[in-house]
């Protein structure tokens, strides 16, 4: 597959300024990703072709949409936007919401209207105003009215962050559900790690209108040279097999480089499996401990040391090949004398298993 | 009482094509208003307002010269059509449309600035092109606008007196609107009919109004 879907846009607006460029595969969800401000619904408003004074070029799959020349209108472009907050026509019922794309698109690709639907759930919901539909199932809307007017680029602005948690865990679901179906290359605007982790192939991270990585999502989010991806946010992704499932406790055994884990709920046997461990659920200790709740522990040797806060510091470690990261105190770090070359048991608190998912 | 009926017909023909004509007319011009960024927004603005400040017989001055048949549209219209637009009521017309413009153009103008806005984004990416998104999307999401516009746009033009004095004039069927009709009943002392067209025309306004009031807070509502 060579055809790609490549773009520039620059944009300058008060002391902002966007230049971003990049080269997207015609298939999957790529991530955009960084901090509020970093210009990440900027640069899907340029794509869209809703920032009128954005310059800047854009092909899809040869074809050349935005050059110095010529600007194609948005409604010429067959991009479907699904905004974060649902923006659903108020004085048109769901059915006739989810037609209004469809009716307008010169050909029928991709899902029917039946197959959308289905997909979204929405039969019971057509003969609804939008304001009788609750967040989740407003954004399901949506999403299913900018498949139907059959585009060749879905762009998503942090769809589910307006939502509360319930229904973020309703809509999410159906987002995967169409990675899975769907031929379309979508881009997911996120500020959530354990959200892209769950979606996406790529990832674009931008900060302060600049692209500052791009490529596969294990390789970019194990990068330790990404300021967007430490503090909170900072921790490592770790590829795994499945060994067996252990009905008794619910839990997957897998094989991961370093060791064995013990990873929550039934997993997909045929399905390679990525789990994402943030250094704040990793702790250290010189000894394996037996007198203890964590069940998932890796033998790593110390890489390097570096600078946190004031009273912490982030490890960084090898294990079996693959790289992890666990934040401890200072104080911690003095007491059990660790130090570039040392030999450490890591404890896993907790992990999130990114695929694989039944 | 039958010059009354004509009266009250030919009033209600001439506010019923002028709010048709100021709906044409006034949509782009509010749309224009509501989203420029132009540095002429307040020439435009205070020019659409002026028939609100302006004396009506002021207003009906000027357009008699103008509309006249050696004034700038007048000897236009002479040289197309051979008639002239003063006492006539194409001229009426055209003068109601002048006179009533800011109370279509306003109630519009508000309403767009408030409405719509995301979701004429979003009608855009799903393929509806500028006319498109207008008329399916911000056209349904304005009818309050839309109400207010016809409802004081028509009764206004109905209640209109010194510019159609001035322009007009007072002929039988052609320009004799109801406000002149019953100011030559007061003048020949035939206050029967005065009354009935008055009381008339009050209880018109005031029907009109409340049925606006009141749709509008359901449309609010919806």
């Amino acid at each position: 597959m060579t055809e790609r879907i490549d773009f520039h846009y620059s944009l300058e607006r008060g002391d902002f300024s966007l230049d971003v460029e990049a080269s997207l595969a015609m298939r999957g969800i790529t991530g955009v990703f960084g901090p509020s401000g970093a210009g990440k619904t900027t640069l899907l408003r340029c794509i869209a072709g809703l920032e009128s004074a954005a310059r800047g070029r854009l092909a899809i799959g040869g074809d050349v949409l935005d050059d110095d020349s010529h600007r194609t209108p948005t409604d010429r472009r067959r991009i479907g936007y699904v905004f974060q907050e649902p923006r659903l026509f108020p004085h048109l019922d769901v059915r006739r919401n989810l037609e209004y794309g469809a009716k307008r698109a010169e050909s029928n690709s991709g899902f029917s209207f039946d197959e959308t639907v289905e997909i979204l759930r929405l039969g019971s919901l057509l003969d609804r105003r939008p304001s009788r539909l609750s967040g989740g199932e407003a954004q399901r809307v949506a999403i299913g009215r900018a498949l139907l007017s059959s585009p060749r680029l879905v762009l998503m602005d942090e769809p589910v962050t307006a939502l509360d948690m319930e229904s973020r865990t309703e809509v999410l679901p159906f987002i995967e559900a169409l990675h899975a179906k769907a031929a379309i290359p979508i881009l997911y605007v996120s500020h959530s790690v354990d959200e892209t982790l769950r979606l996406c192939d790529d990832l674009l991270v931008l900060d302060g209108g600049r692209k500052l990585a791009h490529g596969d999502l294990s390789d970019v989010l194990t990068r330790r040279d990404l300021p967007v991806l430490s503090g909170e946010e900072a921790g490592s992704v770790l590829a795994a097999t499945f060994l067996e499932y252990d009905e008794n406790f619910d839990l997957t055994r897998a094989e991961a480089a370093g060791g064995e884990l013990l990873l929550p709920g039934e997993l997909d046997s045929s399905r390679p499996i990525r789990i994402r461990i943030r250094a704040n659920d990793v702790s250290l200790s010189l000894t394996e401990a037996s007198d203890t709740s964590i069940l998932n522990k890796l033998v790593a040797s110390v890489e390097a040391i570096d600078d946190d806060s004031p009273h912490s510091v982030l490890v960084r470690l090898r294990c079996g090949g693959e790289a992890l990261s666990a934040r401890i105190t200072r104080r911690s770090l003095e007491e059990l004398r660790i130090a570039p070359g040392a030999r450490v048991i890591a404890q896993i608190k907790s992990v999130s298993v990114r695929s694989g998912r039944l | 009482m039958s010059e009354g009926l004509t009266a009250l017909w030919l009033s209600a023909q001439l506010a019923a094509i002028t709010t048709a004509l100021l709906l044409l007319i006034g949509t782009p011009l509010a749309w224009w208003l509501a989203n420029t960024t132009s540095r002429w927004k307040p020439l435009v603005q205070s020019i659409v307002a002026m028939p609100i400040v302006l004396p009506p017989t002021v207003l009906g001055f000027y357009l008699l010269i103008l509309l006249g048949p050696n004034g700038a549209i007048g000897s236009f219209w002479v040289s197309l059509t051979g008639n002239a637009l003063t006492f006539t009521f194409t001229g009426l017309v055209i003068a109601s449309c002048v006179y009533s413009l800011p109370f279509a153009v306003q109630p519009l103008a508000s309403v767009f600035e408030s409405v719509g806005r995301q979701e004429l984004e979003a009608a855009r990416t799903l393929g509806a092109g500028r006319i498109d998104a207008f008329v399916s999307v911000i056209v349904p999401l304005s009818a309050h606008g839309y109400l207010s516009a016809i409802v004081l746009a028509f009764a206004h033009t109905l209640g209109e007196f010194g510019v159609v004095l001035m322009v007009g004039g007072s002929i039988p069927g052609e320009t004799r609107v109801i406000a002149i009709e019953i100011f030559d009943r007061v003048e020949t002392l035939d206050y029967g009919l005065a009354h009935g067209l008055s009381a008339l025309l009050l209880a018109f306004a005031f029907v009109i109004l409340v049925t606006m009031y009141v749709v509008n807070r359901r449309l609010a509502r919806r």
